[in-house]
């Protein structure tokens, strides 16, 4: 047991950072949820074009983080292990299919495909890092993409309602994914605590409320909303609005806790001490 | 083939930082990066407590995770196990530092200086190529293909060693070819008990550190 250097939160990736994978992963959940859901008309096009705004923020709080921004280009050159190259090579045809798919519906289940493929991309480059056991762990990958899914459901449901559109199977799925994300999120904080991360474990405590609050809470709505008789049309519309708002807060900000809160190294350790002068028992 | 190895002596390194000054001197790096640093670590409980030092820095690593999340190829690995980059295309993401399980690579976004203003020598010596890029140890690759192209060993002739070793005044440090059974690294570990740091992380570090002498019993069980 070693008590020289103790972990500390990394300070290479900031909310910039973090702005990629909440705006990457709320716009490729929308766009997914939005091709299952069958979104039509107006409604479709405005969460299109909205999904493909938040990956767009998402991308260029990136790029607004890298030091030599002139080169972003060279983002490219590594696909063959780098899932920062894959995700940058899935970009361009994502949002190319996706603003295609404004003018050619049947594009976009491909935008969809896309979408996912990104998504879990984003979840890679996480749990690649190494040197940050709270991201390694490999249960990272399911929750930031569950995490991603739920919240574009939670924006769906912000949305869809104003248009008079999305139905009980949505709805539902928006309470399933938010059981998803809850599990694997309580899954996932389990692992950090058996390996023995107290101080990742201590900030992902620390927005514990919140998580909950974003998962649970809407959940419960989904359940009320479900169950309960036929609500008049304004309490619907804001029991759907507080569900979708609190789908989508809960997963940006354990995001965000993720990349900046939590994101301690793993300090250094020593598993034997040097043996000077007389040996000790 | 040959596999460059540092190796830190636990038990002698005192802790002077000579190595971490030195490779300041010899690279040029700014203040707050050091690419060879010297850990001042605690460890135990009173009344058994020992003081450690430790030197660390890029362990230049069998599988190093930082080339391959890079997504620009600007960390590549020579032949001879050297990990290095290219400034030219690093594009600055971080993605290798946050990879790093021994925080070795820094990143400086702007200018620094020891004194504030760029002194004569800084001026002399500043790279803005290395601006808003990934830095790290390079085991002083320069002065190693220096030597081997003037017929000199690495580890042994001081003009083909890194800076950090030459500089170790307990002789804490040592450097060499780790494929080579007959060469001083592979010989310190053959008479020593070494481990490698996070060595569960996967990652194969080629640095060594040796904290006790092996015995008989050790070199009959191949220990």
């Amino acid at each position: 047991m070693s008590y020289g250097p103790n972990p500390w939160q990394q300070t290479n990736w900031d909310a910039r950072a973090a702005g990629n994978f909440m705006g990457g992963g709320a716009g490729c959940g929308l766009l997914l949820f939005a091709t299952a859901a069958g979104a039509q008309g107006t409604l479709r096009v405005v969460l299109v074009v909205v999904a493909l705004a938040l990956i767009g923020v998402g991308l260029l709080c990136v790029w607004a983080e890298i030091g030599r921004p002139w080169r972003a280009l060279n983002v490219f050159f590594h696909p063959q292990t780098s899932w920062m190259s894959r995700e940058a090579a899935v970009a361009p045809l994502l949002m190319a299919s996706g603003a295609a798919s404004l003018l050619w519906p049947q594009l976009q289940p491909l935008a969809a495909v896309l979408a996912a493929v990104f998504l879990y991309c984003q979840a890679r480059i996480l749990q690649a890092c190494k040197g940050i056991p709270a991201w390694r762990e490999p249960m990272t990958v399911p929750l930031v993409a569950a995490t991603g899914l739920a919240e574009g459901a939670g924006l769906y449901w912000i949305l869809a309602p104003w248009w008079g559109q999305g139905n009980i199977l949505s709805w539902l799925t928006l309470g399933a994914l938010l059981l998803l994300r809850f599990v694997l999120g309580s899954a996932w904080r389990r692992r950090l605590a058996a390996a023995l991360r107290p101080a990742s474990l201590r900030a992902v405590d620390r927005t514990a409320l919140g998580w909950k609050a974003g998962s649970l809470l809407p959940l419960a709505l989904v359940l009320i909303g479900a169950a309960a008789p036929p609500l008049p049309s304004v309490a619907a519309l804001l029991l759907q609005l507080l569900a979708g708002l609190l789908a989508l807060g809960g997963g940006a900000l354990f995001k965000f806790m993720l990349v900046t809160k939590a994101g301690f190294n793993q300090g250094f350790a020593l598993p034997h001490l040097p043996v000077r002068g007389v040996r000790r028992g | 083939m040959t596999r460059w190895t540092m190796i830190a002596d636990l038990r002698r390194c005192v802790g002077c930082q000579t190595c971490t000054a030195a490779c300041k001197h010899a690279n040029a790096t700014p203040p707050g990066v050091q690419w060879r640093r010297v850990l001042d670590m605690e460890v135990g409980e009173y009344p058994n407590v020992q003081r450690v030092f430790v030197p660390t820095g890029c362990q230049h690593c069998d599988d190093p995770p930082c080339m391959t999340v890079c997504p620009s190829t600007a960390t590549r690995k020579r032949p001879d196990g050297i990990v290095t980059i290219d400034y030219d295309l690093c594009i600055g993401c971080a993605y290798c530092a946050v990879a790093c399980p021994y925080q070795a690579r820094y990143k400086t976004e702007k200018p620094t200086f020891a004194y504030g203003q760029m002194s004569e020598h800084e001026q002399a010596r500043f790279d803005e190529g290395r601006i808003g890029v990934a830095t790290k140890c390079t085991f002083c690759v320069d002065r190693i293909d220096y030597g081997l192209e003037h017929g000199l060993t690495p580890g042994i002739d001081p003009e083909a060693t890194p800076a950090c070793v030459n500089s170790c005044l307990a002789q804490a440090l040592a450097f060499g070819d780790g494929d080579d059974p007959d060469s001083n690294v592979s010989q310190l570990l053959a008479r020593n008990k070494s481990f490698r740091m996070h060595e569960e992380v996967g990652t194969g570090p080629n640095f060594h550190y040796l904290w006790d002498a092996k015995d008989d019993d050790d070199d009959e069980a191949g220990r």
